[in-house]
């Protein structure tokens, strides 16, 4: 922790940082020191990148691929939401509840989402629905958790208040656990995002017929490296894009409730 | 309230497995191609127990996955606490390093797999690559946000002492932040067996997850049970084994948090 960096030095590091490691890539592979197959220029990738979207590959363009994995990965994040947000809050205030819950959880909880595939492959098939399971697997247990803890530590003196004017337990749960329990479970949805995307990745590797996973096992088997280092950076960016759009909405969010 | 909260626990469970084999043995509701009864499930553990699947027994197929994360896991950890302790000690390595990091991590670290798999093989040492990305990031990102948690006071003693760097950092910094260290390495861990699993399914020749693969070709539900036991027992196991690894280390926490008089 030496003194503070001015800006000028932060952006000159930071840019010698990046610039050695695209250049040590560059000169691995531009010199030939490493087959193509192996590892290809950062060139070639970009313009592999930017092929895909207009020459198919595995059936699709990189467009049509993201979308398919758009789709499915929205679908099972929704679906983690509105059954583990409810549910979660639900515990937080019905203490039966949360005990009968809670073991079942906890048991749950120590199976990677990815151990789920083989199931979900033979219940809802390779198509839409078993990469959605899988996705929701991994985005459930982040929704569930922070609505519980949300609603768990809720200021007491709230929930007193709406007790002595005799709040009933449908209204207690909409208007004074959820809005107090906002903030923990906005930043649970943001977790789960973040889980869902790697899970729908790890399922796609696994099973799918479509999807930017999908596409990357198939340029594997065929040993197409730079088709696989652009699926990896299409998966980066929208990852990326993902979670820009959660935190712009939490933080409006925020907002809006310190404004109320 | 313990005993009502473990009464409860437990009636749930029973309930549940009684509801196991009511819809699976007695009732055939649940078709056994779908989810396996509890005396399938028992037969798929002993086969894979005694005679083996998908190349070998449970206990074999076990440690060797078991060997892969804890690999993965070291590698990770001896690379990953060092940097966040220079990234955390120095502004200058933080300018240098945080660009980079922030331009991979957006890339989970299952979507490594196709290359790991096109760089290394279908044998074990693309599983520790993958494990080694996906258990880095959480480790160095907590070292570097618990060294930056550091109460400033401690920082200006040890400076004011003048402490050499070596030392600074050995027996100051890491200590100091190794509550959020061992934070990280949790998550570490429970990162690496996502990614060995996935990438046992993706493709592997022994294994929890090749038992799992294989099971799920074959279309054999008791042993797609008994793999994702296996890899929750496991998971757990390691779990407490790091848990007490941090016990061992943060004993001087206990003391600290009671009032001194």
């Amino acid at each position: 922790m030496d003194r503070r960096l001015s800006h000028s030095e932060t952006i000159g590091l930071g840019a010698l940082g990046l610039m050695s490691l695209i250049g040590l890539w560059a000169a691995i592979s531009g010199f030939g020191l490493v087959p193509d197959q192996f590892l290809p220029t950062p060139i070639a990738v970009i313009g592999r990148f930017i092929d895909l979207f207009r020459e198919p590959f595995a059936g699709f363009t990189l467009q049509q691929h993201l979308s398919s994995s758009l789709m499915r990965y929205l679908y099972g994040l929704l679906l983690a939401a509105v059954i583990g947000i409810p549910l979660g809050l639900a515990m937080g205030w019905f203490r039966t509840l949360d005990d009968v819950v809670t073991p079942i959880f906890e048991g749950l909880r120590f199976i990677a989402p990815i151990a789920w595939v083989p199931f979900a492959a033979l219940w809802f098939g390779t198509g839409i629905g078993g990469p959605i399971m899988i996705i929701f697997a991994g985005a459930f247990p982040p929704c569930l958790i922070n609505a519980y803890r949300g609603a768990r530590f809720v200021e007491p003196r709230l929930i007193e208040a709406a007790r002595m004017l005799g709040t009933g337990h449908r209204r207690m749960l909409m208007e004074i656990l959820l809005p107090a329990s906002l903030p923990s479970v906005m930043a649970g949805v943001r977790v789960a995002a973040g889980l869902g995307w790697q899970s729908l990745v790890g399922a796609e590797l696994i099973v799918a017929s479509a999807g930017v996973g999908f596409m990357m096992v198939q340029a594997q088997a065929s040993v197409q490296t730079p088709t696989v280092m652009a699926g990896m950076i299409a998966i980066g960016i929208t990852g990326l894009l993902i979670d820009v759009a959660l935190r712009q909405g939490e933080g409006l969010l925020r907002h809006r409730l310190g404004a109320d | 309230m313990g005993l009502r909260r473990f009464l409860i626990g437990f009636a749930t469970l029973s309930a549940l497995g009684l509801l196991w084999y009511g819809a699976t043995s007695v009732t055939g509701l649940v078709s056994s191609g779908r989810f396996p009864s509890p005396i399938e499930t028992y037969t798929a553990f002993q086969q894979i127990a005694w005679r083996g699947y998908a190349g070998g027994t449970l206990p074999a197929h076990a440690l060797h996955s078991i060997r892969l994360v804890a690999m993965g896991f070291a590698v990770a950890v001896a690379t990953g606490v060092p940097l966040g302790l220079l990234m955390g000690s120095s502004r200058k390595a933080e300018a240098l390093i945080n660009p980079v990091f922030l331009l991979i991590r957006p890339i989970p670290p299952l979507a490594w797999i196709p290359l790991a798999i096109l760089w290394l093989g279908l044998g074990d040492a693309a599983k520790i690559m993958v494990i080694w990305f996906a258990a880095f990031v959480p480790a160095v990102i907590n070292t570097f946000s618990g060294v930056r948690s550091i109460e400033h006071p401690v920082i200006e003693a040890a400076r004011m002492l003048g402490t050499p760097p070596w030392r600074f950092v050995m027996e100051v910094v890491a200590p100091a932040a190794s509550p959020m260290i061992f934070t990280g390495l949790r998550l570490s861990l429970q990162a690496s067996w996502t990614t060995l699993v996935a990438a046992e399914l993706v493709g592997a020749l022994f294994g929890l997850g090749r038992v799992l693969n294989l099971a799920q070709q074959d279309i054999y539900p008791g042993m797609i049970l008994v793999g994702m036991i296996a890899v929750a027992l496991c998971g757990w196991m390691t779990t407490r084994f790091l848990a007490f690894g941090e016990a061992r280390a943060l004993a001087w926490r206990h003391f600290e948090a009671k009032p001194a008089r």
